[in-house]
């Protein structure tokens, strides 16, 4: 596994998929790999990028991408679809807009499933930005399943998110409000040559003059069209201006602290998870417990405090 | 803990029939397996480059215009050479039966034609994945 | 449409039937399904009675053939007067060996030619462009340039027989090629005739072959109708299609539904453009699929004819002309099986005599081999013997729509109707035809039917013979179509030549005024034409269109 971590540093594309695989499997053999590539991370700038189905989300990842490739950064892209309840599969379809860009080898798109987590990420998404920003990526790109008000775990990973709306999807400000529409650090009017344009630009602009008044920074609100490729120039700028602001007031610090926190209780969340139930260990244990919960000789919480007590011992 | 079967859904070259490419991709994903759909006009550059990058167990190829000993071909060749010889490749659409057997040989290790029950496409894929 | 006391008395006795005698014969003999069901999977009863339509008023909803409403036929006598035209969709490899397949079709009573182009060739590339890499010939004619079209009709009098060209994308072009050549070949712009599909809304919804995005695609449809209207009064500019979104696969309601919406957004852009309605819309044409529920399909053209008359009203036509739903028929492709491909000839028959007592006015229909290759000669011969057989033999055409009232056609008629209106409302509240494809609706449908059967058949609900019935264990011997290795290499050779020979200035110049025309409002047919006679190429041409108008990109829907 020393060999996948060197690969992964000197940029080779398919040790870096392989060990995104592994690292998504929770596969023991891509823990090595992971400390190994670690002191090499912290230098792409990662931006989430979150909004409903039809928003243009792809299109605007696509043209943003083509954008740094003009200026000579590379890019990763996660793009991040629901991975179905019931089945446990998935369609992964946002590559379908991108698929020329794949083919540059300064861009590295994968595609992943939710696989049971909620918050619109993946638990896996940690490791593979650390991944892709181990590679030598300039910029990281996350692309959430966006589809409410859950959608909000973006910000723990992303320095810089982004929240796309369009014009004319009804109520989509409304619905939006309650979390998501408040952890944009730059919001994005896409579609903006549909009508009722103008209405959610206010809209918009309202909820930034609240939620902004006291603050130091106002969040920008933008215009794009991006299957034209208008806006979007602006926008890279003001993603530059936003990590300049995060930089210059220490906020930066603070947002990858954020970050590391959180990736470090979902190692620990998986490790523990995998420990009590996968181990055979407990496995029996459960069982049995399930069962007495199931008569009712015992209760949920005794029986965790059980489990619990034997491994804090 | 939970390891998954990738799958890539593509269609390379002009054809633009992808009623089954698609209804493939969703029974695909009713079984419990991650299906990345590339759209339509793809160049086998773009096939392996998308396998490489999504670490793909299978490559499944959907063709229906008669381009299939040239681009299916392309595609697998292309895959041997970046060498993801642990990858199988699957292949539907409107295939001659006196073709398959060439096909085969270039490394396409099922064919699946018209009429094909789509439980028949994802037990072989269970069965013959290679990792 | 009937005396209410009697309606009354029916109803009573229908009621009486099916607690009596209905029922006791139904306990000892149970029906085999629980439900019966269309391919709308509208259920069907077991029992159709005049009450079931009375609320029909003959003379105002049923009517007689040629009049409005047009339900029963678009013309007095239909095939009594004249039988649907023979017209079998071909084409393969090089425009040579497709003349020489064309000619045999016509020896062997095919009344009139329909060209099927190859890949690159729909997506207006010429057979020397990377994109067309293994694709040359092979799904139909490789077309790339004027010469080519010289070389697929020679010998072949396009004066005196229509010809239907299924080509989209391009459409504008390689009709400008068909029209050179008749230029070149001193035939009257006036008097030849033929079709174009050039219907590039189903192509954004099923048929995938789309080039442009929308706005262009349909200034070039209007052109075309403008140009047709003032140049080639014989020419049907558009054949509106819902065979592919048949194929892709829709339910009949959405194709009657998808269809005919697509058909009056045509028509809307031109009376945009200020085209005055009954100049276009005579030369308006239809093409829908003949799939296999038998009865299903008949109500649907039935209901096609009835709900276009009742709209190009609407929105104005005075002329009877502008009302006529003409459709050709092609059987279903999507219905045929590799298992036990002779069976397939059964299917296709079905098929056609549905289309024909539907009154279709062209009719394709599908080889047996379809589900393996191209058609062979024999396959192709056997499809046209078909609809040969249905014309002279089995006495359907004796009279004028014969299943007209019937009391379960009359009503699925009407079923179809209210069902096509809702799809409409739907389509309405977003944002009309155009919005609706951008925001995926119309594919989502599709793709959702086209699952929802697929799982019918794996879960063996619905039985096709010899793939989940009836199934066999041979391998298939039949002979399959062969065509000839050196063709693409002829035709590559022929294009270096065409590009050599052909005076450059005169190409030159007319490519840039295409160009400069392209990105202004006028008429693109003349510089088309202009372009054409200077022995641009396909793949020339249509890279203008290319840079001045951009390509589309499809909404992902599954």
């Amino acid at each position: 596994m020393n060999d996948i971590a060197s690969k992964v540093l000197n940029g080779d594309q398919r040790s870096i998929a392989r060990l995104i695989t592994l690292a998504e499997n929770n596969d023991p053999s891509a823990t090595d790999a992971m400390k190994k590539i670690h002191p090499h991370t912290g230098n792409a700038h990662v931006i989430g990028i979150t909004g409903v189905m039809g928003s243009g989300k792809s299109t605007l990842i696509s043209e943003l991408t083509r954008h740094y490739r003009k200026k000579g950064k590379s890019v990763g892209i996660i793009a991040i679809d629901p991975t179905s309840p019931f089945s446990g599969g998935a369609l992964l379809g946002d590559r379908v807009r991108m698929m020329e860009l794949g083919s540059d080898d300064k861009v590295f798109i994968r595609s992943m499933g939710t696989r049971g987590m909620l918050g619109g990420l993946t638990s896996a998404v940690y490791d593979v930005v650390e991944i892709l920003d181990a590679s030598g990526k300039d910029i990281v790109i996350v692309e959430t399943v966006g589809v409410g008000q859950a959608e909000v775990d973006v910000i723990k990973i992303a320095d810089t998110t982004l929240v796309i709306v369009v014009p004319g999807l009804g109520d989509s400000i409304q619905t939006l409000k309650a979390g998501v529409m408040e952890i944009a650090d730059i919001y994005v009017v896409n579609k903006a040559d549909r009508s009722g344009v103008e209405q959610t630009m206010a809209e918009v602009e309202s909820l930034v003059d609240i939620s902004c008044s006291g603050k130091d920074r106002k969040t920008p609100v933008l215009q794009t069209i991006a299957k034209k490729g208008e806006g979007i120039s602006e926008l890279v700028s003001e993603i530059e201006n936003h990590f300049r602001y995060l930089e210059k007031t220490k906020e930066f610090e603070k947002q990858r602290r954020l970050r590391y926190e959180a990736e470090l209780v979902e190692i620990i969340r998986k490790r523990l998870m995998n420990f009590i139930f996968d181990e055979s260990t407990f496995k029996e244990k459960i069982e049995k417990l399930l069962d007495q919960i199931s008569r009712k000789e015992v209760d949920p919480y005794t029986a965790a405090e059980e489990i619990l007590g034997k491994i804090l011992k | 803990m939970e390891r998954k079967i990738r799958v890539l859904v593509a269609k390379p070259g002009l054809d633009g029939h992808d009623r089954g490419a698609k209804v493939v991709a969703r029974a695909l994903r009713d079984a419990g397996m991650e299906v990345i759909y590339t759209g339509l006009h793809q160049t086998a550059e773009m096939v392996v480059d998308t396998a490489i990058q999504e670490d793909v167990d299978v490559v499944g190829l959907s063709l229906l215009s008669g381009a299939h000993m040239t681009l299916f071909v392309d595609v697998a060749r292309l895959l041997k050479k970046k060498g993801l010889s642990d990858v199988i490749i699957v292949a539907g659409g409107i295939i001659p039966e006196e073709d398959i057997p060439k096909l085969k040989k270039e490394g396409i290790t099922g064919v699946f034609g018209p009429g094909t029950h789509c439980d028949i496409i994802v037990d072989f894929i269970k069965k013959n994945v290679k990792r | 449409m009937f005396d209410k006391k009697e309606i009354d008395q029916i109803k009573k006795k229908k009621s009486d039937w099916m607690e009596n005698n209905y029922s006791q014969h139904t306990k000892k003999h149970p029906e085999r399904r629980k439900k019966f069901e269309n391919l709308s999977w509208n259920e069907i009863k077991q029992l159709y009675t005049p009450e079931d339509i009375a609320h029909l008023d003959y003379l105002k909803d049923i009517g007689f053939p040629g009049e409005s409403p047009f339900l029963r036929g678009i013309h007095p006598n239909m095939h009594r007067g004249r039988l649907w035209t023979y017209r079998m969709f071909s084409g393969f490899g090089s425009a040579e060996e497709t003349n020489k397949r064309y000619k045999y079709l016509l020896d062997h009573g095919e009344t009139g030619l329909s060209v099927a182009f190859d890949y690159p060739t729909l997506y207006g590339y010429d057979t020397d462009h990377p994109m067309s890499r293994g694709e040359f010939g092979k799904c139909g004619v490789a077309i790339s340039s004027l010469k080519d079209m010289e070389i697929l009709f020679s010998g072949i009098p396009i004066d005196k027989v229509t010809t239907s060209m299924t080509i989209n994308g391009p459409a504008a072009i390689v009709w400008g090629f068909y029209i050179a050549n008749a230029d070149n070949r001193g035939i009257d712009r006036r008097i030849i005739g033929g079709t174009i599909q050039n219907d590039i809304l189903k192509e954004y919804i099923a048929q995938k072959s789309f080039i442009f995005p929308p706005e262009p695609s349909m200034r070039l449809i209007v052109d075309t109708f403008e140009f047709g209207s003032k140049e080639l009064p014989r020419w049907n500019t558009i054949s509106i299609s819902g065979y592919h979104i048949r194929e892709a696969g829709s339910t009949a309601v959405q194709e009657l539904a998808f269809t005919l919406g697509d058909g009056i957004e045509y028509v809307r852009w031109a009376v945009k453009r200020g085209l005055n309605i009954d100049d276009f819309a005579p030369r308006l044409s239809f093409f829908f699929n003949a799939h296999n529920d038998f009865f299903e399909e008949i109500a649907k053209y039935r209901a096609a004819r009835r709900i276009w008359a009742k709209e190009l009203k609407k929105m104005g036509a005075k002329k009877p002309r502008s009302m006529l739903m003409r459709f050709h028929t092609q059987t279903a492709g999507c219905s045929l099986t590799v298992q036990q491909p002779e069976i397939n000839i059964a299917r296709v028959t079905m098929q056609a005599l549905a289309a024909v007592i539907g009154g279709t006015q062209s009719l394709h229909t599908n080889s047996m081999d379809e589900a393996l290759a191209l058609p062979s000669e024999k396959a192709a011969r056997i499809a046209l013997r078909t609809q040969q057989i249905i014309a002279e033999e089995s006495g359907v055409t004796n009279t004028v729509d014969p299943l007209g009232g019937s009391y379960y056609i009359e009503w699925l008629t009407d079923k179809m109707e209210e069902e096509c209106y809702q799809y409409w409302d739907r389509v309405e509240q977003l944002g009309g035809v155009i919005p609706a494809i951008e925001k995926g609706f119309y594919q989502r449908e599709i793709a959702h039917a086209a699952y929802k059967y697929q799982k019918e058949i794996d879960e063996n609900k619905r039985s096709i013979v010899g793939v989940n019935k009836y199934k066999m264990d041979e391998s298939t011997d039949i002979p399959i179509l062969k065509m000839d290795e050196k063709g693409e290499q002829r035709q590559i050779n022929r294009l270096n030549r065409l590009r050599k020979d052909r005076n450059k200035q005169k190409y030159e110049r007319s490519i840039n005024r295409l160009s400069k025309a392209a990105e202004g409002d006028e008429n693109l047919m003349p510089y088309i034409l202009d372009c054409v006679h200077a022995y641009a190429t396909l793949g020339e041409t249509c890279q203008v269109f290319r840079d001045v108008f951009g390509e589309y990109e499809e909404p992902l829907i599954y």
